[in-house]
């Protein structure tokens, strides 16, 4: 086991990059456009809804399925991954965004109206700030999903993980399949450990919540 | 319109092959959904009627939950070899966790003056159990059954790779191949079956279980 990752060191640690780059990318447009899609959503509740229900219907879709999907638009490779996997993370975070900036106390909601902010300012000064452990809980998900789901992009030439995973079940390799396992359950918990750490340096009180 | 007669004639010509990956598919599904149902729903309450075991067992889940599916899936091969049994395995242990941990919130969310009234009325352990609590939290114990079912039907997808055969058959093919017809009649088929299966579980809740609307996975 451990002569096999001497041995293959350097191919696994760049499968290991690959996948990171790879979740990191996603996560960062997921990120954004989920941000953007929650300030929409935030200030026309109607077509929030609408987005909440097209986002509910494509995260059903199983992911092999909406990779194969795709392949006919946008090819083979990582830039159809990367639109499956932000899809995938836009109901996560949407959802949990959407449900913590709603579920701000409505006694404080109308205290900021009543001092004179403007639906902007309350957004962004009052909801969001209390919405923040609701909204690391939607991170975190999406986080463990992505890097899950990345791995299963291997089969449409995204490389990461999941061609080491592959690969050791076409060769039945045993030592390569434990440690395609082990490094994702790793980039999954490191980068797990790395939301819950943002949490607690912005939010010291509220760190230690978990998702459910 | 090319395309769309490409689609004519695989259905024209695949049509027996398409039947059966599709029946393989559903019988994958609904027999690693029964078995895990089996599974989940007396360890979930077990979990409940004894506390220190459900802490071990939720934690356990929870890091299990972390292991990518398609990890879970190909781990299986060195022990079980391949075939129907290691994907049948693997579908069980994805699907285990959801029908777990649903039964034990029901069973937890049961009002206490439920079980006090059950008692006033002079019920036995028996009768508190089959007429009390089991209807009680069957509305979010099939929350979790519709959670794991969607759950296999994507993941048994995936579990073509390790030789199940079903509709994943056809999307590696198509991979192999570089064949549109095919990803998109295989793709289309397992997307159109998860949406089927969360039709279906809607509908049952709605038909039986007027009351519980409002519980949703």
């Amino acid at each position: 086991m451990i002569a096999f990752w001497v041995k293959q060191q350097d191919k696994l640690l760049q499968a290991l990059m690959e996948h990171l780059v790879l979740t990191a990318q996603a996560l960062a447009i997921s990120l954004a456009l989920a941000a953007l899609l929650t300030l929409v959503a935030m200030l026309l509740p109607r077509t929030g809804q609408l987005l909440m229900q097209v986002f509910s219907v494509l995260y059903a879709v199983p992911s092999m399925a909406l990779l194969a999907l795709m392949i006919p638009f946008t090819g083979l490779g990582q830039t159809t991954a990367l639109i499956v996997l932000v899809v995938y993370n836009q109901y996560l975070l949407l959802r949990s965004f959407i449900e913590g900036l709603r579920g701000v106390d409505a006694a404080v909601q109308q205290a900021a109206l009543g001092m004179g902010m403007t639906r902007l300012q309350m957004l962004w000064r009052v909801q969001l700030p209390l919405a923040l452990p609701s909204i690391f809980t939607g991170i975190r998900l999406a986080i463990i999903s992505t890097v899950s789901i990345a791995t299963i992009a291997a089969v449409i030439n995204a490389g990461g993980l999941g061609r080491i995973l592959f690969d050791g079940l076409r060769t039945l390799n045993t030592y390569k399949i434990l440690w395609g396992s082990i490094l994702s359950c790793v980039l999954a918990l490191g980068l797990d450990g790395l939301c819950k750490l943002a949490m607690r340096l912005m939010h010291p009180k509220q760190g230690r919540s978990n998702p459910q | 319109m090319d395309f769309f007669s490409q689609l004519q004639s695989y259905f024209a010509q695949n049509s027996a092959e398409y039947l059966r990956c599709l029946a393989e598919h559903i019988q994958i599904t609904l027999l690693s959904l029964g078995i895990s149902a089996l599974i989940g729903i007396p360890l979930g309450y077990c979990c409940h009627r004894f506390q220190q075991m459900g802490r071990w067992i939720t934690g356990i889940f929870q890091v299990l939950r972390i292991v990518p599916s398609l990890a879970v899936l190909i781990l299986l091969i060195p022990v079980l070899g391949v075939g129907l049994l290691p994907a049948l395995v693997a579908l069980i242990l994805l699907a285990v966790p959801p029908i777990l941990m649903n039964t034990t919130t029901a069973f937890a969310q049961i009002p206490a003056f439920y079980l006090e009234t059950a008692q006033a009325l002079g019920m036995d352990g028996h009768q508190k159990f089959w007429r009390v609590e089991l209807p009680s939290a069957l509305p979010q114990i099939l929350v979790g059954v519709k959670t794991a079912a969607v759950e296999i039907v994507a993941s048994a997808a995936i579990a073509a790779k390790i030789g199940a055969g079903g509709l994943g058959g056809l999307i590696l093919t198509g991979l192999g191949l570089m064949r549109t017809d095919l990803l998109v009649v295989g793709g289309g088929s397992v997307a159109l079956l998860a949406m089927c299966i969360g039709l279906i579980f809607e509908l049952i809740q709605r038909r039986w279980m007027p009351y519980a609307s409002s519980l949703r996975g």
